[in-house]
């Protein structure tokens, strides 16, 4: 029964005409009850992976399982067993969230008393009981998406896709959306494939990450674990007098390798050890007659993964080749 | 409503031309708007359903357990019941302006059935091009396209009557005369099983060469396995 809430594939590939390819084959095992992140900055392929996971779009090549069933000969059984919440909260403006749960529970066969009490339970899970019977054109962006949570929530799924659920959202709206999915994993045993470009995101609420870029993972693990494999700490400093930068550089580099992506006028080194002595480096700072205007260490964190397995930050990374990919979860054109 | 108060008032004096099939230019105009309506309310409505797709919408529905055929029937059923509605509104208001169905209340009943073979032949074709291309912009580009037609064909004057021999000939080949011929039979001349045969065969071809397009169209788009 257990091993029935694992999401598995191997060497799933998908293509698209005239365009990039845009998953590249990815190998992965989601175990049940887990959350698993799936990080990646815009046009990594994370949706057309989930595309292809929730039978949306066949892939190209490779092989899938979602609860146990093959995602390209079992579609409608994978489609029972899952939920999902994609990218766009798509919601019919003119509908009420009330409207919008009892079309989806319909759909999905359910019926009569059991329709009236389980749009009641989501609506009161997700904070909506009070706006139940409004317009969700007057609904804000966290409504929505926590409605777009409900819906996906009504046949009670064993395994849940959120594709990027809290792009755009407040902090509030976001912690609030993490607590739910969090509970839904721990109480109810609901296995979690969520994708994200946030860090943050993907450190809080995943149990393991999966970091994706041009279609392809380049790590996976536990955040605590592929930071540690990583890298150590990393220490930055900042002259007081910007024509002391290349004195500040030698000093630092006695301690680890300078390494690039902060401040302009910083110099940054990771550490060697990973316990590196801040103590030692200030005094050999000082030694050398160095003033420091500023003085920091950067614990790692899954961007510094990403640096180091990519050569790129995370953040923003994706934007130079958004435009070219931007389609990438559009099927082709028929 | 407004064109056909418009024509009504201005070409009355149409009627007066030999041959003509009524004294009433109302009467002889009023196929226009069932026409017409139906056209504009399947692009309207399949505007908001290309819509559906930009927005996700289409894939939500797509991700439960309902078959991709049944979701393009509730999408083609919606426009039938919207044509319908709009029926019984043109028969209300020409029955207010004192238009009676030579045909009777049959007639009228089977004025709604005609309705809703012509609306679904518009909504399927319209359909297939939402589909097709998932863009608002593209379907309402379709209007204009339907609307030649129309004005191509039949709907101001008996097709006998058109002078022009180039106009009389595209009013004969245009499948959107007989549309509108066979609903003006049922409100001037009674039961015109000639005409009602050619309407139905001409809405019934439209519907089913726009279900074909449209269905293959819809497991196109929605690739899913």
């Amino acid at each position: 029964m257990e091993r029935e809430n694992s999401i598995e594939a191997h060497g799933l590939v998908r293509e698209f005409k005239k365009g990039p390819r845009a998953v590249d084959g990815i190998d992965l095992r989601v175990e049940p009850g887990e959350i698993y992140g799936f990080l990646g900055p815009n046009g990594a392929g994370k949706s057309t992976t989930v595309h292809m996971l929730t039978t949306l779009l066949p892939p190209t090549a490779g092989t899938a399982t979602v609860a146990g069933f093959d995602v390209v000969k079992e579609g409608p059984k994978v489609r029972k067993a899952i939920g999902a919440a994609l990218q766009e909260a798509a919601l019919d403006p003119f509908l009420t969230g009330r409207e919008h749960l009892r079309l989806q529970t319909t759909m999905h066969g359910i019926t009569g008393e059991e329709l009236r009490q389980r749009s009641d339970e989501l609506l009161t899970r997700v904070g909506l009981t009070e706006a139940a019977d409004r317009k969700i054109k007057g609904y804000s962006g966290g409504m929505k998406r926590r409605l777009d949570l409900a819906l996906a929530l009504v046949h009670r799924p064993r395994i849940l896709f959120l594709d990027e659920p809290t792009t755009g959202l407040d902090v509030q709206s976001r912690t609030a959306l993490w607590v739910e999915v969090g509970r839904l994993a721990k109480e109810e045993g609901v296995t979690v494939f969520l994708t994200t470009q946030y860090l943050e995101e993907a450190d809080v609420l995943a149990d393991r990450v999966g970091i994706i870029d041009h279609g392809v993972i380049v790590a996976e693990g536990t955040p605590e674990k592929l930071k540690s494999e990583i890298s150590s700490s990393t220490v930055e400093a900042v002259p007081a007098d910007p024509g002391q930068r290349g004195a500040v550089a030698l000093v630092l580099e006695r301690f680890g390798e300078q390494t690039t992506g902060y401040g302009p006028g910083s110099v940054a080194v990771q550490l060697s050890s990973p316990n590196g002595n801040l103590t030692e480096i200030v005094r050999a700072l000082d030694a050398d007659g160095v003033v420091l205007s500023q003085l920091q260490i950067h614990e790692p964190t899954l961007d510094d993964v990403f640096l180091a397995k990519t050569g790129r930050h995370l953040e923003g990374s994706g934007e130079e080749e958004e435009q070219g990919q931007e389609l990438e979860a559009e099927p082709a054109q028929v | 409503m407004l064109l056909l108060a418009v024509n009504s008032g201005g070409l009355q004096s149409a009627t007066r031309l030999p041959g003509f099939p009524t004294d009433s230019f109302l009467a002889f105009a009023l196929a226009v708007p069932f026409v017409q309506g139906a056209l504009l309310a399947t692009i309207n409505a399949n505007v908001e359903f290309a819509r559906d797709i930009q927005t996700g919408f289409l894939n939500r529905l797509a991700l439960t357990p309902v078959r991709g055929i049944i979701l393009l029937l509730g999408q083609l059923g919606g426009l039938m019941t919207i044509a319908v509605i709009q029926a019984v509104f043109y028969l209300v208001v020409g029955y207010a302006f004192g238009v009676r169905l030579a045909s009777g209340v049959g007639g009228a009943f089977m004025l709604l059935v005609l309705e809703i073979v012509i609306a679904l032949g518009f909504a399927a074709l319209g359909s297939w091009a939402a589909l097709r291309t998932g863009s608002t912009e593209a379907v309402q580009g379709l209007f204009p396209v339907f609307f030649v037609f129309l004005f191509l064909s039949s709907m101001n004057m008996p097709r006998n009557l058109i002078q022009a021999d180039w106009f009389r000939w595209v009013a004969t080949v245009n499948p959107v005369s007989y549309l509108v011929e066979a609903v003006r039979s049922l409100v001037i001349e009674g039961w015109n099983w000639e005409a009602l045969a050619l309407g139905f065969a001409a809405a019934g071809a439209l519907s089913l060469i726009g279900f074909a397009l449209s269905a293959h169209a819809l497991y196109g788009r929605l690739e899913r396995t």
